[in-house]
């Protein structure tokens, strides 16, 4: 008998169906994949087991978790199931952890609340999971709050927290979204190696978290359930439009369209940049050191490093938000002043911005047509209302958004018209430069792909230069002409996007590429080729910044500082570049 | 349909302003109107009927106080006294507190530190030693006591507002402005201000109380309103002494502030749903 059988499965707040008969059965030891994009009811089936629903839900159906019913359990019932057999694992482990308790002290709770072990032997138990979920020093760390770790070691520690009570179903819910890319890759093996015989049921959107990990899979869509199957089977024969639909929204590191290599003059460039912060206690802190760079007209070039690397702090520079420290900045061949205040309201007006956070980025007091108006009102005050009007319906035009639009709230907004809207902000002052931060990291895998379509029609229609952060090679590598690896501050390589992809030179490019979860299940698991995470950029490393995750460093890598050398189209910061081999 | 209709339509559906604030209205249109109604005044004596409990015996709707004076009128008057005073001390306090934190929180650094060591030393001051110098100063005014009220008053708004701007001023959509070279002001009236909205009218409301309060404390000491001039504060003040052989001295204007306070709260809690754009489809 299967350890858990969910039979029509519903949930309902009012009219709304969250999820509408949901039937899954998940075996002892097994693991489950739960795929579907936000609002498809993923996290609600999951709070459905867990018992945690608002009390304005109305469940139906039947969930029989060994030869046990969930639906319509008392609390105390659930209680005692949650204690010891089923548990669950947070996206965000700041949010899930108490931040006033140590790492240690909120594992030995669950363990005392729970009856199962007191005193010494807890204080054991504590210790021993926390070395199993590979939390480095762990009689040290358990003395640590929650903000003292990193995220990738939050994250850990939370899972140490769910898996303490040995339980037989393990619930991700995201596990890995807020995380990078390859501690992302490390935590799912993680995943993988400790859980023995702890069935696992992972929620995530993205496909490619499940193509390696996860022997079934769920794909859901407003509710319903679409389409299920061993996971090389949906992969490889996917009979459902939306199944197909989000194996084309995920990313693959081939570029489908190999953008052109742009010629001309630099119409953006730095020249040595530097941007350091002051930091109370420790002097300064240097987050960007002496890079280079140049954008084209018509050209995309991508940003790409951890959490760290320097790379917001290089495109904050840029534009004037940061002071640089060193560096000569240029644009369209001036020199460009390093306070945005001191700029001319003309280069200003060119260069534009938009953000990782749709929503955090427009004023939640304002309509959408005074967000996308405001820029305007700057740069061309002379303009009357109707002029202005017609101007921001054009630009909401442009970006798919109809004259519907113009009233709304921020609030009122999904993702990804909120994003597109700050685009349209972005766009109506018709800018030359558009500064993209994390611009799409926060959205759907669909709604991504057509953000990134969007962006590069406007770049093909207008001529516009786009600098593109992002964490994840795998987000960048269709739209990218180059391609600007970072890390703890320094340049590490920099080649156009198909070199950067097919033959790169630096082992942290090629580790970042590796850790890229690919939607094919037969490519496996996305390996970690990468251990252990950034180190911190308040004292980084001596020579090489990267050699002590490095697997191919050397006693000078750890003394001297790699200058930039040129092989072929690529320039790379690495000692040893000729040497090794690291082609895919 | 113009922002003002709007604004008039979500009123009527929101029931904490309009309930809340309709009585408060009334109750100030009857504090001004009434008085003119009754033959009495709010300084005459009336020797035969002191002490007299609420009826219809000399016209006395509320009674009469231990010197015969007659307590409808004076409530009447107390009521608008309070009222004045409660309005007028917080909207000093909102001006200035919400100008200079906003002020402080957005430029921050070394101007905010400087700006908020001046907030903790007028904090330092003893607010009764501060009343009296203004007393010396300025003599006795009834302008004094808003001074007084709303010169501390605006230290709290300050911190409460500066606390928020400094985080508001993180948000990317302030960065948004900055970069397209919004100037500060507008960016503080447009971007900063509505999003304080939420927290500035519940401190308001909250601070209506507390002016209310302050005033009957001023008024107790002599140094608020002077008699036979009085306020619902000295009023109250008053019926506390005569609370057993006249409890309705202490009952009327005491049930009348109380119902002020509340309907003030209410109303709190209801702008601040009504300014809050998240609240409204």
């Amino acid at each position: 008998m299967s350890l858990l059988n969910v039979c029509q499965l519903s949930i309902r707040y009012g009219n709304v169906a969250a999820v509408d008969e949901l039937s899954f059965a998940i075996d002892r030891g097994e693991s489950v994949g739960l795929v579907g994009e936000s609002g498809s009811g993923k996290t609600q089936t999951a709070l459905a087991l867990l018992g945690l629903l608002p009390a304005t839900a109305a469940i139906s159906g039947s969930i029989k978790f060994d030869g046990e019913e969930f639906v319509g359990a008392s609390e105390r019932a659930f209680d005692k199931l949650r204690a010891t057999r089923v548990s669950i694992v947070f996206q965000d482990p700041m949010q899930a952890l108490n931040p006033y308790l140590r790492i240690g002290e909120q594992l030995r709770r669950i363990l005392i609340a729970h009856n199962i072990a007191t005193g010494r032997e807890a204080d054991g138990r504590v210790l021993e999971t926390l070395k199993a979920v590979g939390l480095p020093d762990a009689r040290r760390q358990s003395g640590a709050y929650p903000h003292q770790l990193s995220g990738g070691m939050r994250q850990r520690a939370m899972i140490a927290s769910a898996l303490i009570t040995n339980p037989d179903l393990l619930i991700a819910d995201e596990p890995t979204t807020a995380l990078d890319v390859t501690v992302q890759a490390q935590i799912l093996e993680l995943l993988d190696t400790i859980r023995q015989d702890t069935a696992l049921l992972l929620i995530t959107h993205d496909l490619g978290v499940i193509a390696g990990h996860c022997d079934r899979m769920l794909v859901l869509e407003n509710g319903c359930l679409v389409e299920s199957g061993a996971t090389p089977q949906v992969f490889g024969t996917p009979k459902c439009a939306h199944t197909v639909s989000l194996l084309e929204a995920a990313p693959r590191l081939k570029q489908n369209v190999a953008p052109q290599p742009v010629s001309g003059e630099a119409l953006l460039s730095v020249d040595g940049a530097s941007v350091s912060y002051r930091e109370p206690g420790y002097g300064r802190l240097h987050a960007v050191k002496g890079v280079d760079l140049t954008l084209k007209k018509g050209e995309t070039v991508a940003i790409v490093g951890e959490s760290g690397s320097g790379k917001s702090s290089l495109v904050r520079a840029l534009l004037g938000l940061v002071p640089a420290e060193a560096g000569a900045l240029s644009f369209c061949g001036e020199t460009l002043s390093r306070e945005v205040r001191s700029r001319p309201q003309q280069t200003r007006r060119e260069l534009q911005l938009i953000f990782q956070d749709p929503a955090g980025s427009l004023n939640p007091q304002m309509r959408v047509s005074d967000i996308v108006v405001e820029p305007l009102t700057v740069h061309e005050p002379s303009l009357d209302r109707r002029d202005r009007r017609e101007r921001v319906i054009g630009i909401l035009e442009q970006v798919d958004l109809g004259a519907e639009f113009l009233e709304r709230f921020p609030h009122e907004l999904s993702g990804g018209q909120a994003q597109r809207v700050a685009i349209a902000r972005a766009l109506i002052v018709e800018p030359k430069v558009l500064v993209c931060d994390e611009a799409v990291a926060a959205l759907d895998g669909t709604v991504r792909e057509q953000i990134l379509r969007l962006l590069q029609d406007i770049q093909r229609r207008t001529g516009l230069s786009i600098l593109f952060i992002s964490h994840d090679l795998g987000v960048v590598s269709s739209i990218s002409h180059r391609v600007l690896v970072m890390y703890l501050g320094r340049l590490v390589e920099i080649a156009d996007g198909g070199t950067v992809f097919n033959a790169p030179k630096h082992p942290y490019t090629r580790a970042l590429i590796d850790a890229v979860p690919l939607p094919d299940p037969e490519a496996g698991i996305a390996r970690s080729s990468l251990s252990g995470e950034v180190p911190s950029i308040l004292s980084p490393p001596t020579g090489c910044a990267f050699h002590p995750r490095c697997d191919f460093a050397e006693t000078r890598c750890t003394t001297d500082l790699p200058a930039p050398t040129v092989i072929g189209a690529t320039t790379v910061c690495c000692h040893r570049a000729t040497e090794i081999d690291l082609q895919l | 349909m113009s922002a003002a209709i709007r604004l008039f339509r979500r009123t009527r559906r929101n029931r904490a302003v309009s309930v809340s604030g309709g009585i408060l209205v009334v109750i100030a249109v009857l504090a001004v109107v009434l008085p003119f109604v009754s033959q009495n005044n709010y300084l005459d004596t009336d020797f035969d009927h002191i002490l007299k409990a609420p009826g219809f015996v000399g016209m006395h709707w509320f009674g009469t106080d231990d010197l015969g004076r007659d307590l409808f009128v004076r409530t009447m008057m107390g009521i608008h006294v309070t009222l004045l005073v409660a309005i007028v001390a917080s909207i000093v306090s909102l001006v200035i507190g919400v100008f200079y934190g906003a002020l402080a929180g957005y430029i921050g650094g070394r101007v905010d530190a400087v700006m908020m060591r001046f907030v903790d030393a007028l904090y330092a001051m003893p607010f009764i030693f501060f009343v009296i110098l203004l007393m010396v100063v300025f003599e006795r005014n009834f302008l004094l006591i808003f001074v007084a009220i709303g010169a501390i008053n605006w230290l709290d708004m300050a911190r409460i507002v500066r606390g928020q701007t400094l985080s508001l001023r993180e948000r990317e959509f302030v960065e948004a402005a900055r970069l397209n070279g919004v100037s500060t002001a507008r960016i503080i009236l447009r971007h900063i201000a509505p999003n304080l909205i939420g927290v500035v009218i519940v401190y308001v409301t909250l601070t209506i109380p507390q002016a209310i309060l302050v005033e009957s404390f001023l008024s107790f000491l002599g140094l608020g309103i002077q008699e036979p001039q009085t306020s619902l504060g000295a009023l109250v003040n008053a019926g506390v002494n005569q609370m057993e052989s006249a409890p309705w001295m202490l009952l009327i204007p005491g049930g009348l502030l109380a119902l002020i306070l509340m309907c003030f709260n209410f109303l709190g809690d209801g702008l601040r749903d009504l300014f809050d754009a998240r609240q409204h489809g």
